[in-house]
Formats: C-alpha cells, sequence, structure tokens
C-alpha cells in the first residue's frame, strides 16, 4: 500500500479520502481495521461512534490501546454476530482481496451497514497487465508486496471485476473513485480508463 | 540508615516501595437494619467486609476503580500482606506509574464474601452463635458478593465506579456489575474469565471440594471447633485446581521430566520429579493461608455462576442497553477459561451495540498469565483507561511526587 501521508491529518491519503465521505456523528465499522489510525482520525474529527474488527494482534492491541472499540477476530466470522442494519458505515479498506469469499463478505456489509466504502487494489492496472504480459510474472510491488505463494491476497480483482461482481449481487454503486499510486482520487469516471490507470478502486455501495 | 546502607539495591528498592504503597485498610461491619439479601433467599443481617485501597479519591468521586480478585486471592493488590508475609497479588497492575495508576486512580480491593482474608465467611464467627460458622454460613453466588461490595461502596459513599478490572473469578464479579448496576460503572476490564461455569469448570472444582470433605479433619464443616483442619484435602484441592491455571508449554519448558535433587528415579512415592515437588509446595504454602470451607464455598458460587441464565440462555440479553464499555482480554493458552469464551462474551456485546474491545493475547503461561509481566496486557489496559478518561473529562488530583 503506498505510505503517502498529510501533514495535517497523519493518516494515509486514501484513507482521508474515505474519511471524507463519512459525515460527522455516524455509526461506523472499519472491518479489518488495522492499528485503527482511520478509526481514530473518524472519531476524534468525526465524532463518530466507531467499532472495529481486526485480525493481527499488534494492530488491536494498537488500536485498544489509542481508546478504541476494537475486537480481535476474523472479519468473515465476526462481522455475522452484528445485528442488522446497525451501522450507517461499513469500511472495508483494502482487505476485500484477502477475503476467502469477497461476495458474501459484501452482503455481510450491507447486512450490517446502510452503506458501505470498499476499496481494494486494482488489477487492471497497466503496470500489472504490462507485467504480466511482458515479465510473465506476478506482480510485486510497493501496493503487492508478497511474493505468490505467501500472500495473504487471495483473490484480487481489477476495477471491472469488482462493478461486474455488483451488478450480479444486485447491489447499487452509489459512488465510484479512482485512486491513483499517491492515494488520491483521479478525476476520470469512465470504466475503461479508471480500470487501466488507477491503482486502487474506491466504491460507497448501497443496497439497491 | 544504616541499615538500609547494608541492604542491597533491591531491598532497599522494596522497603521505600512498601513505605509509599502502604494503603488504607479497613474492615467495616454491614447489614445493621439493612440486611444483605443472598441470591439463596437467606439474609446475613450482620457482617464484616474487608477492603484495602490506594490513591486520592478526588472531587466528585469519579475515579475510583474496582479491583476484583480470583478465588483464592484477598484484598492485598500491593504492598506487604500480613496474611503470607509476601508481596501483594498484582503490584505489576497496580501501583504509581503502572497501568492501574494509584497516582490518578483511587483504587479499592474488597475481600469477597464467604472469603477468609476479613470479609464474613464460614471462618468467621456467627453473631448468633458466638461460634465460627462452618458450614452453618449460607450458600453464596458471585452475585451475592458484587451486592456485598455494593454495599461497602454505599457505605463509603460512592456511587459511580470508573473501572471494575478482575481476572478469573474477579472477572466474573466485574461482568456481573455490568449486569447488575450497569448505571455505576463506567467501564468494565474482564481478563481471563468466563459468562459461565462450564462442565469442565465446575468438575475440576468438585475434584477439589471431594478432596477437602475426603480428610476426616473436615469434620463434617465444624473441625473449627474440633481445633484440627483439613490440610491435607485442602492441599490436594489446590494440587489439581493449579494444574488448570497453568498450561503443558509453561509447565514443559520450567520442568520438563526433571528429577528432584536426583539423579535417577526411586521406585518410591515421594516426589522424584520436579514438577511433583513443586505442586506439593504450592498445597502446603496454601493451606496455611486459606480456609478449607471457604474454598467450598467460594467454588460453589463460581459453579453456580451463569449471567445468560436469568435470560433464558441468551447472553446478549443481560447486557442490552448497556451504556458501559468493556474490555475483553484472554490469553491463547489459558485451556480453563479458554478463548472462545472470551469471544463468546464478545459476540454477545456487539450483539446489543455495546462498546467492546477484545483481545487474544499471546501468552504460553496458561490461565494465570493475567498476573504476570505481559506488556502487550498492560499497553491495552493502560491505554484502555486512559483514553476513557480523557472521553468522559475525569478530572485527576495527581498525588505522590
Amino acid at each position: 500500500m503506498t505510505a503517502q501521508y498529510t501533514r495535517a491529518s497523519d493518516i494515509r491519503v486514501d484513507l482521508l479520502e474515505i474519511a471524507r465521505l463519512i459525515e460527522p456523528g455516524k455509526a461506523v465499522l472499519d472491518v479489518g481495521c488495522g492499528d485503527g489510525s482511520l478509526l481514530a482520525y473518524l472519531v476524534r474529527e468525526k465524532q463518530v461512534d466507531g467499532r472495529g474488527i481486526e485480525l493481527s494482534p499488534e494492530g488491536v492491541n494498537s488500536s485498544i490501546a489509542k481508546g478504541l472499540s476494537v475486537i480481535q477476530g476474523n472479519a468473515e466470522e465476526d462481522i455475522a454476530f452484528y445485528p442488522d442494519g446497525c451501522f450507517d458505515y461499513v469500511i472495508l479498506s483494502q482487505t476485500l482481496q484477502a477475503m476467502r469469499r469477497p461476495d458474501r463478505m459484501l452482503e455481510q456489509l450491507l447486512r450490517v451497514g446502510r452503506k458501505a466504502i470498499v476499496s481494494f487494489p486494482n488489477f487492471g492496472h497497466w503496470k500489472v497487465r504490462l507485467n504480466l504480459a511482458l515479465r510473465g510474472m506476478m506482480p510485486v510491488n510497493k501496493t503487492l508486496d508478497y511474493p505468490w505463494y505467501s500472500t495473504p491476497n487471495i483473490h484480487f480483482c481489477t476495477i471491472r471485476d469488482f462493478v461486474n461482481l455488483c451488478e450480479q449481487q444486485n447491489i447499487h454503486l452509489e459512488k465510484s473513485m479512482a485512486i491513483n499510486a499517491k492515494g488520491s482520487r483521479m478525476s476520470f469516471d469512465n470504466l475503461y480508463l479508471a480500470n487501466l490507470m488507477a491503482t486502487q478502486g474506491m466504491y460507497v455501495i448501497t443496497r439497491n | 540508615m544504616i541499615m538500609l546502607f547494608f541492604m542491597d539495591q533491591e531491598t532497599r528498592a522494596a522497603a521505600s516501595d512498601i513505605a509509599e504503597e502502604d494503603g488504607f485498610a479497613e474492615v467495616v461491619t454491614l447489614g445493621r437494619g439493612d440486611p444483605l439479601r443472598l441470591d439463596s433467599g437467606a439474609q446475613i443481617s450482620l457482617f464484616d467486609v474487608a477492603y484495602k485501597s490506594w490513591g486520592k479519591l478526588n472531587e466528585d468521586k469519579s475515579n475510583v476503580v474496582l479491583i476484583c480478585h480470583a478465588l483464592t486471592g484477598d484484598q492485598y493488590v500491593r504492598g506487604i500482606n500480613p496474611i503470607t508475609g509476601k508481596r501483594g497479588w498484582w503490584e505489576n497492575m497496580v501501583g504509581p506509574g503502572r497501568p492501574v495508576d494509584t497516582d490518578l486512580y483511587y483504587v479499592i480491593c474488597i475481600n469477597v464474601l464467604g472469603s477468609c482474608a476479613g470479609t464474613a465467611g464460614p471462618a468467621s464467627l456467627n453473631p448468633e452463635t458466638g461460634e465460627a460458622y462452618g458450614i452453618d454460613f449460607p450458600g453464596i453466588t458471585i452475585g451475592d458478593m458484587v451486592r456485598a461490595q455494593a454495599m461497602l461502596l454505599d457505605h463509603l459513599k460512592i456511587d459511580q465506579i470508573f473501572s471494575v478490572i478482575g481476572g478469573s473469578m474477579g472477572g466474573m464479579q466485574a461482568l456481573q456489575w455490568a449486569v447488575d448496576y450497569p448505571d455505576r460503572v463506567n467501564t468494565v476490564i474482564a481478563i481471563a474469565t468466563t459468562w459461565r461455569h462450564s462442565a469442565q469448570n465446575i468438575a475440576f472444582h468438585e475434584v477439589g471440594r471431594q478432596a477437602v470433605m475426603a480428610d476426616v479433619n473436615w469434620m463434617r464443616g465444624h473441625y473449627l471447633a474440633q481445633g484440627d483442619r483439613p490440610h491435607a484435602g485442602l492441599a490436594v484441592a489446590r494440587m489439581a485446581a493449579h494444574i488448570t491455571y497453568m498450561s503443558e508449554s509453561g509447565l514443559t519448558s520450567r520442568f520438563g521430566r526433571n528429577l528432584q535433587n536426583r539423579d535417577k528415579v526411586a521406585f518410591g512415592f515421594d516426589a522424584d520429579f520436579q514438577i511433583e515437588s513443586y505442586l506439593h509446595h504450592q498445597g502446603i504454602s496454601f493451606v496455611d493461608r486459606f480456609d478449607a470451607n471457604s474454598y467450598l464455598y467460594i467454588t460453589r458460587a463460581m459453579d453456580y455462576y451463569d449471567l445468560a441464565l436469568a435470560h433464558d440462555g441468551v447472553l446478549a440479553e443481560a447486557f442490552r442497553g448497556t451504556e458501559t464499555r468493556f474490555c475483553i482480554l484472554s490469553f491463547t493458552s489459558d485451556w480453563l477459561y479458554p478463548t472462545s469464551e472470551s469471544r463468546y462474551i464478545t459476540r454477545a456485546l456487539n450483539a446489543v451495540g455495546a462498546r467492546v474491545s477484545f483481545a487474544d493475547i499471546e501468552m504460553d503461561k496458561g490461565h494465570d498469565s493475567f498476573l504476570l509481566d505481559c506488556p502487550e496486557m498492560f499497553g491495552i489496559i493502560q491505554g484502555f483507561l486512559n483514553s476513557e478518561a480523557d472521553a468522559t473529562g475525569l478530572k485527576f488530583e495527581r498525588c505522590g511526587p
């Protein structure tokens, strides 16, 4: 993942893009919240009622020590124990590709939340395509910093794949955003160009 | 001063600690005109409650931390325990600059009902007969222990508790506090604990109780009047229980199959192995400080513990509407109250939208990990308390240097 920080907020630029989508005072669940940076920012700057699920012990310890209501667990198992519609927003940032069943995860996100914000690395990016086409190797770079045999990212997709899945699952794309390598939003909303140029896709999704 | 000069560094540090950390100890007689109503339906009309406290209560009494002790614990969290002569059982957690900082919080620990360190229990005198209760002491529950604690806090004119913290049976009390007195408890930290005693938990306790009662010196519970004590039975109970507080990997790394003061096995039945000798020591040192009947009553209270019982078995219902913030901690190697129990509590809290943090801490020392030096646990608890203090605008009147 890109390590671009803004001085004002101390959180990654792409996380700041997510934060911009959330109105103050909302109930927010961050699935795979890492060390709790985004959640802490939302609690501090937007006074949200924030909760988190995180798998890594380091992330959980650091989140709780920040004063966040974060539980250690496997998102795919633990999300089932939240009641329907108890969050305004559920965030799944850079985690979809690590799920065993991304399709079921999307269903769960929209069961517990009215809206979900999903971001994921785009395997349709031209560098990834070029890498595979010319070098014949799976991409390993700053954003995808694992060799194929030990990566926790088991279900990569392209922006187009994601859009297709949402269509199949009758999920409405309320907002589509293309994110560049710096973590900032790109201006075009053409699907073909976004799928070629964006390193991340970011979507606000709701139930149709 | 001359004495100090000859002491080694460590002893000197310890001596200065005692002077600063003596705390305040008191025994209060409660129940006059307002008896303690027990879950069994019985009442206790006059009973002592012993507690110890550290730190300074702030102006609006909002900095109270209640530490709940475990089965064989007591109120001597810090400083020298007058019963054993040893240092308190949670000095690494509670004290100046510790995760539960006595420079900031007013920390109180209350000896539980049924125990034997000053609070009424089977070894106390029955005011009606002038003799020790023995097994005429009424049966008790974790809920009764918490009710007695609430009566003491009422007596001390303390209404609000900033945090109730406990491990093992202390964690059960902390959760019971949140369920029974939701308006009085801001936060709960429940460590290495459960929401109900499992069949396996009850089974181990029953082995311990049978060991006590099988000792001829138990005398159907009235040994105190006879001037004897079921030491052998209680020691066996403690030995069996102690195994459940540790882990196989912990025992293996500490003792392995090492022999005790010998090169080869003796083909007899005294302690060949170090682990045997260690367990004997645990048993023998326990009986001097703990009343056998107290052990029966408190293990029984733990067996009766089931927070979901009053809610048709649905634990989440016990917490519905709670405003309390929870921190649930388990240890990876705890097989007495395994991680799955803490996860179950966490999920129940999530189901009713409670604010809950949960961490399963990597430790290989088993259930008793909560008493050991564990930087992860310390960091989490300190962060949890401080952030909540910040969020609620808790005003500290710093004491100490």
